[in-house]
């Protein structure tokens, strides 16, 4: 990640779609790793629960959302209620409202359609990759589209082949159940670039698995997330009037 | 379920994950933000990903319960050195997953 220094604004030329294609690539393919055992894993879930492969893989083209799928495959198996099942989906993925919001700034003067079809692709997984690659510099819309949109084509993939072989799914090979929580390292020690930074990401860390330890579910990433943004908001400001 | 009724129930849990994902983006994106908003939301990502990664390091089980020193902390400690000598995020993912693969097995 030494791209900061060079920075794209001053090329001429628009970049091919290929440079965009590969670019993007080149910065998700971590993602797309890291779903292959968590999407099959789905698939075999939901494969018990009786969905067939076909509706495993209508729910990952109109979902598109890792846990909530567990979720509703869990809800599903257990025959809960639709409005139960929807609600709970609802909740599990309001942190995406958090998420987009930090990715708004960057996204500035797109138009209405890119925005609509950027949002479908927002998850916890692309959200780290691309807010990261935006302020390292050298980054756009469409490459952070193309992280987006293969981490989408895999997951659906994954989750129809997970279906299809069932208990054929070999599970825990090379240690790939590994691969998302590495990205999430690597990520974040690409994000501690001040003292600041640090202070908010131990704060975060402590809090998270206080609050998820207390409260059942995932409300633990937005509440520890906001609470550690607004103390290291205010750590800054009073640094600057001292 | 028909597949009607499951279609419909799909369309129903599509559209409540695709608003929190696209409402801030057409609402924020091409507006103006106060200074203090975009200071705060300059530190939401760093928070973000340390409050979704740490209870993966130190928690485990539904509901969860505090377990220090899991295999997936103790791998985390010599990836976190890699990543920050080498900068290499597809270095990183390789030598976490490879010596998570190595503790599963010689720590079973």
């Amino acid at each position: 990640m030494t791209s900061g220094e060079n920075s794209r604004e001053q090329r001429p030329e628009p970049d091919s779609l290929r440079t965009v294609l590969r670019e993007g690539l080149a910065a998700g393919w971590p993602v797309c790793l890291g779903y292959l055992p968590i999407g099959l894993a789905l698939g075999v879930l939901g494969g018990n629960a009786g969905l067939d492969p076909l509706r495993i893989g209508l729910m990952s083209l109109l979902v598109f959302a890792g846990s909530a799928q567990f979720i509703a495959v869990a809800m599903l198996a257990a025959a809960a209620s639709p409005p139960a099942i929807v609600a709970t989906v609802f909740v599990v993925n309001l942190r995406h409202l958090l998420m987009s919001s930090a990715l708004a700034v960057q996204l500035r003067g797109s138009g209405r359609a890119f925005l609509a079809l950027f949002a479908y692709g927002v998850t916890d997984e692309s959200f780290a990759v691309n807010s990261v690659r935006f302020r390292d510099g050298g980054w756009d819309r469409w490459r952070a589209l193309v992280v987006n949109q293969s981490a989408n084509a895999v997951w659906i993939a994954a989750t129809v082949a997970g279906a299809i072989l069932g208990g054929l799914v070999p599970t825990g090979a090379f240690g790939i159940d590994y691969a998302l929580i590495a990205m999430f390292i690597c990520l974040l020690v690409f994000q501690l670039r001040s003292r600041l930074h640090v202070v908010t990401a131990l704060l975060a860390g402590v809090l998270s698995v206080a609050w998820s330890l207390w409260v059942p579910g995932d409300s633990y990433i937005v509440v520890a997330a906001c609470a550690a943004a607004t103390a290291g908001f205010f750590l800054q400001r009073r640094r600057r009037r001292s | 379920m028909s597949l009607e009724a499951y279609l419909l129930l799909l369309l129903a849990m599509g559209l409540v994950t695709y608003l929190p994902r696209w409402l801030p983006l057409q609402l924020l994106a091409n507006r103006r933000l106060p200074a203090w908003l975009e200071e705060w939301l300059g530190l939401i990502p760093v928070a973000l990903l340390s409050a979704l990664l740490a209870p993966a390091l130190f928690t485990a089980g539904r509901p969860r319960s505090l377990e220090l020193g899991r295999p997936e902390f103790w791998v985390a400690v010599p990836t976190l050195l890699f990543a920050v000598r080498t900068r290499s995020l597809g270095g990183t993912v390789m030598v976490g997953m490879g010596l998570f693969w190595l503790a599963q097995h010689l720590l079973v």
